[in-house]
């Protein structure tokens, strides 16, 4: 590797660690701000001043913020995301199973839609204007528009319901077998897939359309390559940085936007732990998974930003 | 009748070729125009056509006719073109693309567009080769690099292993030169090849060129604009006008005897009658040492620069793309301020930075760009554009505006009418006349001229000139004008600069530069323009004293 590509990439990680302590520090201001503080929130409606300070005492919660900010980030550094509040769990163990779950639902979501979006773009740009790139992009916006419960509810009353082909509740429990699981997620991972799909579709048209116009695409032609091959090897390679970025976002999203689609099929995952702890109002628990959100949104567009500079042949290859 | 032509050494036969646009004139309905009216030409095996003409004459869209590509919705709607004994128009998409890259092959104007900048030269080079199948990837990469070989590139054995951008324009140019006879096509439309490059560049390109064309036997359809270069060779020209043809016949014919009084206007050279200014005795703008990088660079892009420019006269600054023409101009609006060296306007320095400098300071200095279209925004009128300075700098507004809008398009030789017109309504000279007259409004004592006339269609930039001139005389304004085009810089220069490398090699009163003895650079500069003569183009590569830098 040659050192601007080193340069740069060590810029965005460098970047994307101080982007995370910046958003570090606002979760735990956000959390701050909020009125009330965990000792009320144990104590609730039993709360007298003096059971109250001996919490605090107790919790160390009399201590400066910037003092308990370093803490819990020591704590986090280490693998200690602290206690839920709720149920007195360690929420590193509590959180560990449920990570593992939502990844494993966005790996296979991504696995189908990330492809299949592009081989869309790419078939949607080769029929441009025509009736074949009309329904496809038709339909991909169709599936978008559509809100994700809605989407989630008809796909179960199909498929669970009236074919009865797959469960209509996720239920995945530790030491089930690949097969069954893959049953269980077929349905949310289906519905994630039609939610992301048309963005990077119509991304991956869009940046292969702009680059139909170039001198070289017409060199291509005129060396007598066929329009789908032209469109492969030409066009696509030079279009990759945005379409790149695009799917690492909605990438993010089937990790961390994906709550919807957790509860209606009741899937264990990060989205119903969160909105579970929300309503408890555990701060501890929101901030490890705001936090944990947060590392996955920057490592993607850090990983989208770097695969970009890869992809470039003048930051590559230097003159 | 066809297969004993085709034995008898005919190889493209294009008859009564008819070709038409459709296009959408804003807030009209859209119209169907006729671009090439009936259009024949022969070809036989192993010779160059020349076709020239200018701007919308049609040229391209003929030669890419003989390849059965349109560019942009262009159909062809009329006539046969007979390739190898078949009308290659009957053939379909399926037709089309067995004989594009293989009988027929394509060179274009500017390579560097051209390369897919995603892959390495040598796959490009022989992709058209492995995809008709006529070879296998060895045979064909030892054919590329025989071909980088003959056509002089530095190498050969490896340079198929860099991508584009590692690889200057001349080369590159070459090189898909290279890409082109790599098929061991029987036909290759060369279109504008050299138009971009520089001409040192230009004159290596164009011998290489012309050699590759005689070793290979192939046949050839040279498309240019500069009948210069296309006589150097070219076996026969054919001259176009709106897609129509005007005059067709040998080389010797065409540029010696023309019929047709256009081909007359095209051949014959049109000098300018220009008297050289004596300097004044004192400059009024004065560059002295000047040393200008981009960024943190330690590539000083302008080392040690000085020029002094007189009131009412032209410094012309001339030197091949890279030598720091246009970053002086840079360094004299204050746009890249220089990191050593001052520039005094009327006796007292001018601040380096631009945004330092008083609004009189930069109503003194106007520039005028090369690319008319892209230094107007093309959104606002023309007496909008044209009326934008005097309200900046004088405040002018309303009925008083628009009077003098009408008086500086009276001086640009253009109408009234065309106050209310977008830049997108005018044709590429019109624009730049508005450009010009925009940087007139500003009542400045210099205007910078870049490249003003490069993407002008001859007759036109020889129209551009005069005004220029003219104006002059008028307003008394100085010129700093960047070309890198003797012809223009004789025709208009009271003084020349000479640059070559970020430094100025030699520099006095035009009729001195250009006079003998000269420095190796300026020796080259001066061999390397096309003249209209057969035989040039080995007599000037035969005369030289040195490489140019492009290669």
């Amino acid at each position: 590797m040659s050192s601007p590509i080193v340069k740069l990439v060590a810029q965005r990680v460098a970047l994307g660690i101080l982007l995370l302590l910046a958003v570090s520090v606002l979760i735990f201001a956000g959390t701050q701000i909020l009125p009330g503080d965990v000792a009320q929130a144990i104590l609730g409606q039993s709360a007298t001043p003096e059971s109250l300070a001996n919490l605090r005492e107790q919790l160390g919660l009399n201590q400066p913020a910037y003092v308990r900010y370093f803490q819990w980030l020591g704590g986090v550094l280490t693998g200690d995301l602290g206690t839920a509040m709720s149920s007195g769990q360690d929420i590193a163990t509590s959180i560990k199973g449920r990570l593992w779950n939502t990844l494993f639902l966005a790996f296979w979501a991504a696995i189908v839609a990330v492809p299949l979006a592009i081989i869309l773009g790419l078939i949607a740009v080769r029929y441009r204007n025509g009736w074949v790139d009309k329904l496809i992009s038709g339909l991909a916006l169709a599936s978008t528009s559509f809100p994700e419960f809605f989407i989630g509810y008809v796909l179960v009353y199909f498929f669970a319901v009236k074919w009865q082909i797959f469960p209509g509740i996720s239920t995945v429990y530790d030491g089930m077998p690949f097969g069954e699981r893959m049953q269980a997620i077929a349905l949310p991972a289906a519905a994630l897939t039609l939610v992301v799909l048309a963005h990077m579709m119509r991304m991956t048209r869009a940046a292969i359309l702009n680059v139909m116009q170039s001198a070289y695409v017409e060199t291509a032609e005129l060396k007598g390559l066929s329009a789908f091959n032209v469109i492969r090897k030409h066009a696509f390679p030079n279009a990759i940085a945005p379409i790149i970025n695009v799917v690492m976002l909605n990438l993010a999203y089937l990790i961390v936007g994906v709550v919807v689609v957790e509860v209606i099929f009741v899937y264990p995952g990060m989205g119903q732990y969160l909105v579970d702890h929300v309503t408890k109002r555990d701060v501890p628990v929101v901030q490890a998974v705001g936090l944990i959100f947060a590392t996955v949104y920057i490592s993607l567009n850090i990983i989208a930003d770097i695969a970009a500079i890869v992809a470039n042949p003048r930051l590559r290859h230097p003159k | 009748m066809a297969d004993s032509k085709a034995k008898s050494g005919l190889l493209l036969d294009i008859r009564n070729l008819r070709i038409e646009a459709t296009v959408y004139p804003p807030g009209e309905a859209p119209k169907n125009i006729v671009l090439v009216h009936d259009v024949s030409l022969t070809l036989e095996k192993g010779k160059v056509l020349g076709l020239i003409g200018e701007s919308g004459a049609g040229k391209s869209t003929i030669g890419l006719s003989s390849m059965g590509y349109g560019r942009g919705g262009v159909r062809i709607t009329g006539g046969e073109v007979i390739l190898n004994g078949r009308d290659i128009l009957k053939g379909g998409k399926e037709g089309f693309r067995k004989l594009r890259g293989r009988e027929v092959c394509y060179v274009a104007q500017s390579a560097a567009a051209a390369f897919n900048p995603a892959h390495r030269l040598m796959d490009q080079v022989v992709e058209a080769t492995l995809l008709h199948g006529t070879a296998t990837r060895a045979e064909a990469e030892k054919r590329a690099v025989g071909l980088f070989r003959k056509l002089s590139l530095p190498n050969p054995e490896t340079i198929g292993e860099r991508f584009p951008h590692q690889v200057s324009g001349g080369q590159l140019q070459r090189v898909m030169t290279a890409m082109a006879l790599c098929s061991e096509p029987d036909l290759i439309v060369f279109d504008e090849p050299t138009t971009a490059l520089d001409v040192t560049t230009q004159i290596d390109v164009l011998a290489a060129i012309k050699d590759a064309i005689r070793d290979t036997h192939v046949a050839a359809l040279y498309i240019t604009h500069d009948l210069a270069v296309v006589a150097q060779v070219s076996d026969e020209i054919m001259v176009l006008r709106h897609g129509r043809l005007v005059e067709w016949g040998g080389t010797r014919q065409i540029i010696k005897e023309p019929r047709q009084e256009y081909t007359n206007a095209l051949v014959s050279v049109h000098e300018i009658e220009h008297q050289e200014q004596q300097p004044g005795t004192t400059p009024f703008l004065s560059v002295k040492n000047v040393t200008a990088a981009y960024g943190r660079s330690h590539i000083k892009v302008l080392k040690n620069v000085s020029v002094d420019i007189y009131p009412g006269q032209t410094l012309a600054v001339v030197g091949e793309s890279g030598s720091g023409k246009s970053t002086l101009a840079r360094a004299i609006t204050g746009l890249l301020p220089p990191e050593e060296g001052t520039v005094t306007f009327d006796g007292r320095p001018l601040a380096n930075k631009l945004a330092d400098r008083p609004k009189e300071d930069l109503r003194q200095l106007q520039m005028i760009y090369q690319m008319a279209d892209v230094a107007m925004n093309p959104r606002q009128t023309v007496g909008t554009i044209i009326g934008r300075p005097l309200e900046f700098y004088f405040g002018i507004r309303g009925r008083e505006r628009d009077k003098r809008v009408a008086d500086l398009l009276d001086k640009i030789e253009m109408g009234k009418g065309f106050i209310d017109r977008y830049p997108a309504e005018l044709s590429g000279g019109q624009k730049q006349r508005v450009c010009i007259a925009r940087s007139l409004a500003a009542k400045p004592k210099l205007i910078i001229c870049d490249e003003v006339t490069s993407a002008l269609d001859p007759l036109v930039a020889h129209g551009i000139l005069e005004l220029l001139l003219e104006l002059q005389k008028e307003e008394s304004v100085a010129y700093l004008f960047i070309t890198h085009d003797l012809a223009t810089v004789k025709s208009i220069a009271d003084s020349i600069a000479v640059m070559y490398r970020g430094e100025v090699v030699r520099y006095g009163a035009k009729s001195k530069v250009l006079t003998p003895p000269f420095d190796a650079y300026t020796d080259l500069l001066l061999s390397s323009v096309p003249e209209m003569e057969i035989g040039w183009l080995e007599k000037a590569i035969k005369g030289r004293r040195m490489a140019s830098a492009g290669n």
